[in-house]
């Protein structure tokens, strides 16, 4: 047993050693034009060294480990009983009661920190669930995603600089601006298989970028646009003093003035958009083209023979889609007061798509879980900062590997065969 | 005959089109392959690419330590370990991230292969700084077209080197796959792998195989474009490695020949934009290229049409 294991733990251990330390174990160092070399230092090779003694043991105790891996308990299994009570509507309803009461009340419990942090889950959760009807739903991989959010982010910045449009027309506006561009970019793109959809959505979030770093008369280049209006509730703003013909806020109401109003009242304003993204998904996914969706993901070709306009489908899944990333752009934007490039690069399409990846493609609960570990967890590790992508790179890879439906999967009501 | 400034200016661009896309044909080689024999994308190669740069910087880097000046002798170093080294890297590549996952959904081992292309750029960028390195040219002086006074194109020495190696590897590359046993079988591999499998071909060999030429052509483009620029810096792959994608689908995923020529077309389609639009929207063309190829022949240019079976 360990001496068949023995020779490839031996050839893992030292490729690992002779890779790692070929590329980490030296550094490149320039001074001036002259180009020298030095040792990474002791730490590193320790490291290396490490991950070489690791994966020569793990090689060589493979068979037992995994022996001792089915061994385990693994975790209770839920009695039948309990599972069939929590698929009861009333039950559920209770629950997604209860979450949204929770969220409700967070920004009054918590500081200005969590609220703010709160609002940042909640464009994530926004992102992620509109991704998911694309990715999750439709099985269609978008790595363009960013794209609609950038084209949804600077419309509303844009129609606020030169026509002065407010928060409310302007959410309504980016939208729809995100939406045609889903449409113009799906109606050529979408007859194609989906690897090849994959990289053309890239290439189109790349385009999106490049276009507003370059475009300087219009988007101000990689400057970015400031002063962005912040949201109002019914033409009441959240500011100590109010602009012109306007009424702040604290006034109305006549209270003091407190800029924790305004985080909260944007933290309640993510959250509705989030519910209403919910709301709108959960009804479309009754509906025949939700089922169409799913269908499709499915299997293409029964699709077709049943009579489903395959591309029609598709096209919708993507532009829906494209909506939300478009809501979230607008929210964002509003959010930030300041938006550049910078903030739309391919790795912000990757950490979206690992949302809806590692939630569970298609499962809404997934996604929301997924989000929320996704932005507390680097939010809470600041000292591993640098080595967030790494992870990040890292678990998408080993997540494919062990677990490639997800943290919670999505299930269905379903009859199997018993034989 | 004194010929007019503009031609010689387009000569130039010519050249420089030809250059890069010689090297782009290289690294799409290796998606190329991938695909026809496992159809996935290799998302992770455009990495390969940048690794095989910094490996022939750090060659390059402790022989002038040694003292060494002897150019040919550096170049030739730098070429051996550095596809050395990403081959290896290539193998490793495919045995952790994505021979678990080959028979499933299409879009697990993409997915698998993204991050795998994330890791690898944060392991260098960690292992090395995110600052651009650069090295000094060292080979300088080329020769010109044209009159001598006056405006006129030149094709330095460093681009007939691309052009030289870039021949003889497509070369060796086009005599292994169509005379060797090898090759015999990655053909097989790429018709029907099922069949090859039951035919007694080691069909794991044969994707390991295709994963690791295509990891040594990528460093072979790594080192070219690394010593032609003179700078990287732990970016480049990913761009690198969307264009020659970009190039694979242009000539028709799957056939090699059709790879080199897509390479060329969009080196030539990217510097004539820069030539005479403007450099910023190289990008912006080389995409729209590629989403009108897909739009009016999503096959490619030499591809065969796909028939999706049940």
């Amino acid at each position: 047993m360990m001496r068949a294991n023995l020779k490839p733990a031996i050839i893992s251990a030292v490729v690992v050693a002779v890779l790692a330390g070929l590329l980490l174990g030296i550094r490149l160092d320039q001074q001036g034009t002259t180009l020298s070399l030095v040792g990474a230092g002791p730490d590193v090779y320790w490291k290396i060294g490490a991950a070489a003694a690791f994966l020569f043991f793990f090689n060589l105790f493979r068979d037992q480990l995994s022996a001792l891996w089915k061994g385990l308990p693994g975790l209770p299994k839920a009695p039948q009983k309990l599972v069939e009570v929590s698929h009861k509507p009333a039950l559920r309803r209770l629950f997604w009661c209860f979450m949204i009461a929770a969220a409700i009340i967070w920004p009054f419990l918590s500081n200005r920190g969590g609220t703010d942090l709160g609002t940042l889950v909640l464009i994530y959760v926004m992102l992620g669930l509109g991704l998911n009807i694309v990715v999750g739903l439709a099985g269609l991989l978008d790595l363009g995603y960013v794209g609609f959010y950038a084209v949804g982010a600077y419309g509303y910045a844009l129609m606020a600089m030169y026509f002065d449009v407010g928060f409310w027309t302007g959410l309504l506006i980016a939208g729809l601006l995100a939406a045609l561009f889903g449409f113009l970019l799906g109606f050529p793109v979408l007859r194609l298989r989906g690897d090849y959809l994959a990289i053309v959505t890239l290439g189109f979030g790349e385009i999106i970028r490049i276009l507003l770093n370059n475009m300087t008369w219009l988007t101000n280049g990689p400057n970015g646009i400031g002063g962005i209006p912040k949201p109002t509730l019914f033409g009441l703003e959240f500011s100590r003093r109010a602009s012109e013909g306007m009424q702040s806020f604290h006034e109305f109401v006549g209270i003091s003035y407190s800029s924790e109003h305004r985080i909260i009242f944007l933290y309640l304003l993510a959250l509705l958009l989030v519910l209403i993204t919910l709301f709108v998904i959960n009804r479309l996914l009754r509906m025949p083209i939700g089922r169409a969706w799913e269908a499709l993901r499915e299997d293409e070709i029964a699709c077709r023979a049943l009579g489903i306009n395959p591309t029609a489908v598709k096209l919708s899944a993507f532009t829906i889609g494209a909506t939300f990333a478009g809501f979230a752009g607008c929210f964002f934007a509003a959010r930030q007061g300041f938006i550049s490039p910078e903030s739309f690069t391919f790795i912000e399409s990757a950490i979206i798509l690992a949302i809806v990846v590692l939630g569970g493609m298609g499962s809404q609960v997934g996604v929301i879980l997924a989000a929320i570990i996704m932005t507390i967890l680097p939010e809470m590790a600041r000292e591993f900062d640098e080595y967030r992508m790494l992870l990040f790179g890292l678990m998408m890879v080993l997540m494919m590997i062990w677990r490639p439906q997800g943290l919670l999967p999505m299930s269905r009501p379903h009859l199997e065969l018993r034989t | 005959m004194a010929m007019p400034e503009s031609l010689y200016y387009f000569i130039q661009q010519l050249i420089n089109g030809l250059t890069v896309g010689s090297t782009y044909a290289l690294i799409a080689i290796g998606y190329t392959m991938v695909y026809g024999i496992i159809g996935m994308i290799n998302f992770a190669h455009g990495e390969i690419y940048m690794i095989g740069s910094y490996i022939a910087f750090i060659v390059i880097a402790a022989l002038a330590m040694f003292g060494i000046e002897s150019v040919p002798l550096i170049i030739v170093a730098a070429f051996a370990i550095s596809m050395m080294v990403t081959s290896a890297y290539g193998y490793s590549i495919e045995r952790v991230a994505y021979r678990p996952l080959r028979g499933g959904n299409r879009l697990i081992p993409l997915i698998s292969a993204i991050g795998m292309s994330i890791f690898l750029q944060n392991l260098v960028r960690i292992a090395q700084g995110s600052r651009d390195i650069a090295m000094p040219t060292m080979i300088s002086g080329g020769v010109d077209i044209g009159p001598h006074e006056g405006f006129h194109a030149t094709l330095s020495y460093m681009q007939m080197i691309i052009f030289v190696v870039t021949l003889i590897t497509m070369f060796g590359l086009t005599l292994f796959i169509s005379r060797s046993r090898m090759g015999r079988a990655c053909r097989a591999c790429a018709e029907d792998l099922k069949m090859t499998n039951l035919l007694g071909i080691n069909t794991n060999g044969i994707i390991a195989l295709t994963f690791v030429i295509g990891a040594a052509l990528a460093a072979i483009a790594g080192v070219l474009l690394g010593m032609y620029y003179g700078v990287i810096n732990p970016y480049i792959g990913f761009m690198a490695g969307l264009k020659a994608f970009t190039a694979a689908v242009l000539g028709g995923i799957g056939s090699i020949p059709g790879a080199v020529l897509g390479g060329l077309l969009l080196g030539v389609t990217e510097a004539i934009t820069a030539g005479y639009f403007s450099s910023e929207y190289k990008d912006v063309v080389a995409f729209a290229l590629l989403i009108l190829i897909l739009l009016f022949r999503p096959s490619g240019i030499l591809g065969r049409p796909e028939v999706e079976k049940v």
